[in-house]
């Protein structure tokens, strides 16, 4: 309260980013044997930023809650998900009926695969999705316009989804997210199974979306990608951020990276070391008191496994680790 | 085009499949009768008393003691040339009788048919969107019963409220008694064909509402409903533009391979109502040892349900597109 000009400032900084996630956890609820509740934690105090123009690159491997998060925003999470902390887009905080009202219009989301698409339905209908009436000519119009740009043939538009080949599937789906007026884009794992020429088409899809003023959200687990057209990248690991680093941090033997489990994701690529360190991301149902990342750690030290660290911002970057200053 | 020739070559196959079909049932349903305890003298004579010198002669007459296989020759000759001999019991052609038996409970069926599936899958589809509130409860519990309700005693209350204690109905029969056979309306028709078709279409909603429930809940969680709401898709809207979709065809295929219940819970409730159609004589047949008229239902009973499939596996493979796609690959 008595701080007014903090406040003032604070929002000003966040007026920047156009997603800002602040504190974020996310439980499910669940019933184990008998009527006994435990809760899952599958996110914790996670924190979040993406830039208008920029694309914020999102990189874990899988089981740690990338996914869950981009539902999180959307609010299309299962009922037994509890979540907590805050979601703010352009300033405000979202409810979820906020999110109701802002999917498909403000925020749009790219699946990952064919299976987010109606079987039953031909792919132009979906492409244009649900249109109000008296709309759906100029819709059809801008639908043709994109299929055009993105080299898709007019009878791709009568088309159902299991005849699309890979790389059509994947315009198809971007496709979608560029009909709609979306602000926020929010990418899920554009890349398995797509060949070099289609990935590079597809991020060169995405870094246009982020030209024309959109914030890109790339989830991924493919480093490598990510990092061809990222401006930020956050690297999650059971749940959390462990850091955020700019595209530039990732050079030579990692050692601008702030988190030794960024460096350890970076030095396991086959061009740099090709080093795996020892362990596996900790269980969902395992409780873990220090830093999550403990158990493989080569710098941890008493204080690691007694509280969560605290965030540190360094170098242009966030971090959460006690060992970096 | 080629699906046409598709199509065409499809429902060759079905009909070859079809003509095995009857001739093992025609088969394995004589055998039967052959060997049950039926006399045909009996069945003609009824109640008839007649000297031994007299019943010989039928004997030889009815071909008692002609070899089976004989006479399944006989029979299975006269069948090709479309003739499937006299009833006993009716004492005219089985096909006249068969027509005319056929086209009394065909508005019962029909009629059962159509309202069971529409309101069963109405029913499905407002339970699986409400899944988990008491509106699904009711309808799941309304399934569960009528599920484990036998057809008869359904129709033994319904004939007991409505016809015996309100009145509203005719008490059987599908033409009112004493009235001449052209003076008979489409009103009368109607009023003896409401409890009957009201008892089948209530017993086949059970059915088809289950399972509509279930395949809407598991479209409402697949990934393309998810990302349908993540696009701003929402309520009824959601529902109809790719529940419905995803839901209509299973259901559809599953209410035509329910023909043979259709048939079965036919014969059942005819029986109660003593509505005048192919299940009342069938019935009749059974009890009566009417062997040519019981044959002559066997084998079109055997084509009823068998067409209700083929309409079925041609909905599935020739309507889905995604099968239409594999057929075309492989």
């Amino acid at each position: 309260m008595g701080n007014k000009t903090e406040i003032n400032a604070k929002g000003k900084e966040k007026a920047e980013a156009l997603l800002n996630v602040e504190d974020l956890s996310l439980s499910f609820i669940q019933y184990t044997s008998g009527l006994r509740q435990t809760e899952l934690k599958v996110i914790s105090n996670l924190s979040i930023q993406a830039n208008r123009g920029e694309i914020l690159a999102v990189v874990g491997s899988s089981g740690s809650g990338k996914s869950l998060l981009t539902h999180a925003i959307l609010g299309i999470l299962p009922s037994n998900a509890k979540l907590d902390g805050k979601i703010e887009y352009d300033g405000q905080v979202l409810t979820q009926k906020d999110k109701e009202d802002l999917r498909g219009k403000e925020i749009a989301l790219v699946p990952q695969s064919v299976t987010y698409l109606d079987p039953l339905m031909k792919v132009s209908n979906q492409v244009i999705g649900a249109v109000e009436k008296g709309k759906e000519d100029l819709m059809k119009k801008l639908q043709r316009e994109i299929f055009q740009q993105y080299n898709l043939k007019p009878e791709v538009e009568r088309m159902y989804p299991h005849e699309l080949s890979g790389g059509m599937a994947r315009r198809v789906l971007v496709s979608t997210a560029v009909m709609s007026p979306a602000k926020l884009i929010i990418v899920d794992e554009p890349t398995p199974g797509l060949d070099e020429k289609t990935l590079n088409e597809t991020l060169s899809y995405l870094k246009d979306m982020a030209n024309k003023g959109s914030a890109v959200m790339l989830i991924t687990h493919d480093i490598e990608a990510a990092l061809k057209i990222s401006d930020k990248i956050a690297v999650f690991y059971a749940g959390t951020v462990l850091e955020v680093a700019n595209v530039e941090d990732f050079k030579n033997d990692g050692e601008n990276l702030r988190h030794p489990y960024t460096q350890a994701l970076w030095n396991a690529l086959p061009q740099n070391k090709f080093q795996a360190i020892e362990g596996h991301q900790p269980m969902q149902d395992e409780v873990v008191d220090g830093c999550v990342f403990y158990e493989r750690c080569y710098k941890k030290n008493e204080l690691c496994s007694k509280g969560i660290p605290q965030i540190k911002k360094i170098n242009g970057g966030v971090v959460r680790c006690n060992n970096v200053s | 085009m080629s699906n046409k020739k598709k199509i065409a070559g499809f429902i060759g196959k079905k009909i070859l499949r079809l003509i095995s079909l009857l001739l093992v049932v025609s088969f394995v349903s004589f055998m039967l009768v052959q060997y049950s305890p039926i006399d045909p003298v009996r069945a003609y004579l009824g109640e008839m008393a007649v000297s031994a010198e007299h019943k010989e002669k039928l004997e030889e007459y009815w071909g008692v003691n002609t070899p089976p296989q004989e006479k399944f020759l006989n029979w299975a000759g006269s069948l090709l040339k479309g003739d499937f001999g006299v009833s006993l019991i009716y004492r005219m052609p089985v096909i006249d009788v068969i027509k005319e038996r056929f086209k009394a409970s065909l508005a019962l069926m029909a009629s059962s048919w159509l309202i069971s599936g529409i309101l069963g899958f109405i029913l499905g589809v407002v339970a699986g969107m409400n899944k988990g509130t008491l509106l699904d409860r009711v309808i799941k519990t309304y399934c569960y019963v009528l599920a484990a309700t036998p057809t008869f005693w359904l129709a033994l209350v319904l004939l007991m409220i409505f016809s015996v204690y309100l009145g509203w109905f005719p008490i059987g029969l599908s033409v009112p008694i004493g009235v001449m056979a052209e003076n008979v309306t489409f009103f009368d028709r109607l009023e003896h064909l409401i409890l009957p078709a009201l008892t089948l279409s209530v017993l086949g909603v059970a059915q088809i509402a289950m399972f509509t429930r279930e395949k809407l809940i598991e479209v409402m969680s697949s990934d393309y409903v998810l990302f349908a709401k993540a696009r701003g898709e929402k309520g009824l809207d959601l529902v109809l533009r790719h529940g419905i979709r995803n839901v209509a065809l299973p259901a559809i295929t599953l209410q035509f391979l329910s023909f043979s219940e259709l048939f079965g819970g036919t014969v059942l409730v005819e029986q109660v109502f003593s509505y005048q159609g192919i299940g009342l004589a069938t019935v009749s047949a059974g009890l009566k040892s009417d062997v040519p008229l019981l044959l002559g239902i066997v084998l079109i009973s055997t084509v009823f349900v068998f067409v209700g499939n083929m309409i079925a596996d041609i909905i599935y493979q020739f309507i889905d597109p995604r099968i239409k796609q594999q057929e075309s690959t492989t």
